[in-house]
């Protein structure tokens, strides 16, 4: 890092980290046992939430420069904010680092390939629908044209690091662009309606999972909602919010709010962990754009989770049939630590005759995902996940539900690196909650 | 500063991976739990095994470094800190259980096990470990050992050094020596163990050690007594106790810390009340409902307003837990929180958490009390802002007034936290200067160039400080 840089990124830390906040963290060191970076780096204080809070001050305090090992201890924070719940003194570490990350990297001269890659992601694509259509229907033309096979068997894939290899083989079979542009903007209740909704639909869920959208929008109208589903609504701007991207997370979030502003409904329905977590957060993402705070936190008061939506309309007093199988929960960390959502889906997954429900050790500890931290930082992901497998094969599963995109893609991943795809599979909930509700009803 | 050649010796003894010298990793080892209190280390060293302990140490003593050994760094006396610089040492290779022997009831482990996996290991057992620190799910057990942790068990059970029967020490010349053993009786020559419990890293490292365990209780009750009066709350502890029923814990907490702790953790407990006693008792089934019986009736005698007997173990757990979370939860009142833990003879409780309120509007400061009434171990915790300085002028007199009123019932400066860098202006009121002087004489036999952890324990002048760092 260069002089210029550092005194640049020091100045800016002066100006915007919220001081307060900063002095807030009591050492205490109560964040350390659940920090899952801080337990696999050999329980190091430069990877524990209140190492990187103690970095962030020192820089504020000119007692450090923000250089390359600063930025290192941040960068290797997944931000699954497991150390909020835990922290005795409330203090929002999840902000401290959002502010920090945006700080450094718009002030950082990135390597050139690294600055493509960014702008092409989250400039070019996460925020055009249209696009990540494109992009999927490429994917779904390598998958289906015969390339996927040529590309394995050439030894192309070697080339790349483990965790991106993994991903190519667990990426699901994606839906045709035609059936991802015709989407359904209004849909009616099965029976009464009891609550009126709306449906965010992400970038993700709404191109590579598509059909676990359309699970989410059956299981909503079977417990009784009508769904309307903007359609100028964007991606949440998680990815940019935890990249140092705040800017376009802005952007994003007040396409997000003008899009629902008018549906008059009683909530705004998720179904992923990580996109929930952000919009429940656009009051404080807004908080400096005149005008916008009262309306970000009135579009944030709507935001629900799925399965917190089923249990209010109990849907898990319906008839849920599976047949013998064992399933476990992972946690997803936003839907746990942010939305604290994390009895609901635990209390649908039990009331499923047939299935017996068996809690995993550490279920609500990071799978290291996180966004795009598995490519990134492969080697700490890798490592977080091979914790989190040994505790799904103690628990003898044979199904893992996930509540966020992210953590299905990297659970799917732990099973094959475990070589256990005939035993166990990985499961958005919504896909099991609907399997379990269309079979009671087939008997 | 290190020179090179330091540096290339200490990475040859514990290898590359294991040296850390970058200005990051100096900043994160710079503080532990006590605010007010930082110095960067020159370097950070995570030796491998007990042999590069030593030579670690030898490397050090040769070259006149100071050595600091921390384990999780969340002890309230900044008794972690390098007061001087220096290496800090740390244990994270160190971290096995060596063995649970159900023999002898006892178990040895290395000091970077961490406390909470310790007693979950021999509770596995149907053992037990009572020392229980509120920091017993970060803490290390070494660290336990080196500042003699109490906990919420110590009026019943003791604290830490009650355990200690054996120890394996690196002293500061890295010669390595066995204390004690797996016995109950053994009088041969000084009782280096118990000296070295508690010694906070000033006179050697501590690389193993075999500890006491006892049988698991076969049951354990808690109740809760509401009071609208903070004496009558504080003659309650001490009437039990002159009944002759020695709870496992008798917990204090006044209003301020109720309504905090409440607000932090959601238990539903009442926060109009003036203070509120947590009661354990643990034992036989029959003499746990007898003592409960009694517990609860002497509470009605002195006009407790409420009281409940925990239903199920789940109420129990939550009590505790908001317990164990008061002080960090006092944190979220101000900026700067200072806790203390000036310790009284328990029949001087009442007197005592009388003072302390009397000190505290003398000086126009608010401090809150909780803590192991019991065993007269008070928390007098001052929620303040060190940006602001006359208020900490004040902080740091009503605080040196409450240590002396301690001193004056018969108490101490400190009852489980430690000296550290931060009581050190105040030893000298318990121990008085012969006091103080006999123990130099301890540290000067042991640690000739006063390498270990300089800067603790012992005040280099008489200027007193405790919340205004130099």
């Amino acid at each position: 890092m260069k002089t210029a840089e550092k005194q640049r990124i020091q100045q800016q830390f002066q100006e915007k980290m919220d001081y307060d906040e900063l002095l807030n963290c009591m050492r205490c060191g109560f964040c350390l046992p659940s920090c899952p970076t801080y337990i696999e780096s050999g329980k190091d204080e430069a990877h524990s939430p209140r190492g990187r809070i103690a970095l962030m001050k020192a820089v504020v305090d000119g007692d450090i420069e923000p250089d390359e090992e600063v930025k290192r201890s941040l960068d290797m924070c997944l931000g699954c904010r497991a150390c909020e719940p835990v922290c005795p003194s409330g203090v929002n570490y999840g902000h401290l680092l959002e502010q920090a990350r945006d700080i450094i990297y718009q002030n950082q001269q990135p390597s050139l390939p690294v600055k493509a890659l960014r702008k092409a992601a989250f400039k070019g694509l996460f925020p055009h629908h249209n696009r990540m259509i494109a992009l999927t229907g490429m994917l779904g033309f390598y998958q289906r044209s015969g390339l996927q096979t040529i590309a394995r068997k050439s030894g192309v894939m070697k080339m790349l690091p483990e965790s991106m290899q993994l991903m190519e083989t667990v990426l699901p079979s994606v839906p045709t662009s035609k059936l991802m542009k015709n989407r359904p903007r209004h849909l009616q209740p099965a029976a009464t309606t009891k609550k009126k909704v709306a449906f965010f639909s992400g970038c993700l869920m709404d191109t590579v999972f598509l059909p676990t959208n359309d699970a989410t929008a059956k299981l909503l109208q079977y417990a009784g909602c009508e769904i309307v589903i903007p359609e100028t609504q964007a991606c949440c701007g998680a990815l940019h919010g935890h990249s140092g991207e705040k800017q376009q997370a802005k952007a994003l979030a007040k396409r997000n709010i003008e899009a629902f502003e008018d549906t008059e409904v009683d909530y705004i329905i998720t179904n992923a962990g990580g996109c929930g977590a952000f919009l429940v957060d656009y009051g404080h993402l807004l908080k400096d754009e005149e005008g916008w705070q009262t309306r970000a936190e009135k579009f944030a008061s709507k935001i629900k989770d799925i399965s917190s939506v089923l249990i209010e309309l109990e849907f898990h007093k319906q008839n849920l049939v599976l047949e013998n199988e064992v399933i476990t929960y992972q946690d997803s960390c936003h839907l746990k630590n942010v939305q604290k959502t994390f009895m609901e889906p635990r209390q649908l997954l039990e009331s499923i005759e047939g299935a017996a429900y068996v809690e995993m050790k550490d279920a609500g500890r990071c799978c290291g995902s996180a966004g795009i931290y598995n490519l990134v930082e492969s080697e700490m992901s890798m490592q977080i996940l091979d914790y989190k497998m040994k505790q799904t094969k103690a628990a003898n599963a044979k199904t893992v539900v996930t509540a966020n995109p992210g953590c299905l893609l990297q659970m799917k991943l732990g099973i094959e690196k475990e070589g256990l795809t005939k035993q166990i599979r990985a499961v958005h909930i919504v896909d099991l909650l609907l399997e379990a509700y269309e079979n009671s009803n087939k008997q | 500063m290190l020179t090179k050649e330091i540096k290339q010796q200490l990475t040859a003894i514990v290898g590359p991976e294991n040296f850390a010298d970058s200005k990051a990793s100096q900043l994160v080892y710079s503080f532990d739990a006590t605010p007010q209190f930082q110095a960067m280390p020159d370097a950070i060293v995570s030796p491998r095994n007990k042999v590069e302990v030593a030579e670690v140490v030898k490397c050090c003593s040769q070259h006149r470094i100071p050595l600091v050994p921390r384990g999780s760094g969340t002890n309230l006396s900044a008794g972690t800190t390098p007061q001087q610089g220096g290496i800090v040492l740390l244990f994270k290779h160190l971290d096995q259980i060596v063995e649970i022997d159900e023999e002898n009831l006892t178990i040895t482990t290395q000091p970077g096990v961490n406390t909470l996996e310790l007693i979950e290991a021999v509770e596995a057992k149907g053992l037990f470990y009572p020392p229980d620190p509120s920091s017993m799910k970060i803490s290390q057990i070494g660290g336990n050992i080196n500042e003699n942790s109490g906990g919420l068990r110590g009026l019943k059970y003791g604290v830490t050094r009650d355990y200690v029967m054996g120890l394996e020490i690196v002293l500061p010349n890295g010669e390595i020596i066995r204390t004690g053993g797996k016995l109950a009786k053994d009088v041969a020559g000084y009782d280096l163990t118990r000296l070295f419990v508690g010694s906070e890293g000033t006179l050697g490292i501590i690389t193993e050690a075999t500890l006491k365990l006892i049988p698991m209780p076969e049951t354990k009750k808690t109740v809760l007594a509401l009071y609208e009066d903070i004496d009558a709350a504080a003659r309650t502890v001490s009437k039990i106790i002159a009944s002759r029923i020695i709870p496992t814990t008798l917990e204090f907490l006044d209003q301020p810390t109720i309504k905090v702790v409440e607000e932090f953790s959601n238990i539903g407990l009442p926060t109009h009340v003036k203070a509120m006693l947590l009661i354990e008792q643990d034992g036989s089934t029959q003499t746990v409902e007898k003592d409960i019986e009694d517990i609860s009736e002497i509470c009605r005698e002195n006009e407790a307003i409420e009281i409940s007997v925990a239903k199920t173990e789940a109420d129990a757990e939550a009590l505790r837990t908001a317990r164990r979370s008061a002080l960090s939860a006092l944190a979220r009142l101000k900026p700067t929180t200072i806790l203390e833990d000036a310790t009284v003879p328990r029949s001087e409780i009442a007197k005592m958490v009388k003072a302390i309120n009397q000190i505290a509007r003398k000086y126009d400061v608010e401090i809150c009390t909780f803590g192991h009434a019991g065993d007269g171990n008070l928390h007098p915790t001052c929620l303040t802002d060190a940006r602001n300085k006359p208020e900490m002028e004040r902080v740091e007199q009503a605080f040196e007034e409450i240590f002396q009123t301690a001193v004056d019932l018969g108490g101490t400066i400190t009852g489980e936290h430690g000296v550290g860098a931060m009581k050190a202006p105040y030893l000298h009121l318990k121990l008085g200067e012969a006091g103080i002087s006999a123990m130099q004489g301890v540290k000067q036999a042991f640690d000739p160039y006063n390498i270990m952890n300089p800067g603790k324990m012992f005040a280099k002048s008489s200027r007193k400080r405790v919340v205004v760092s130099p």
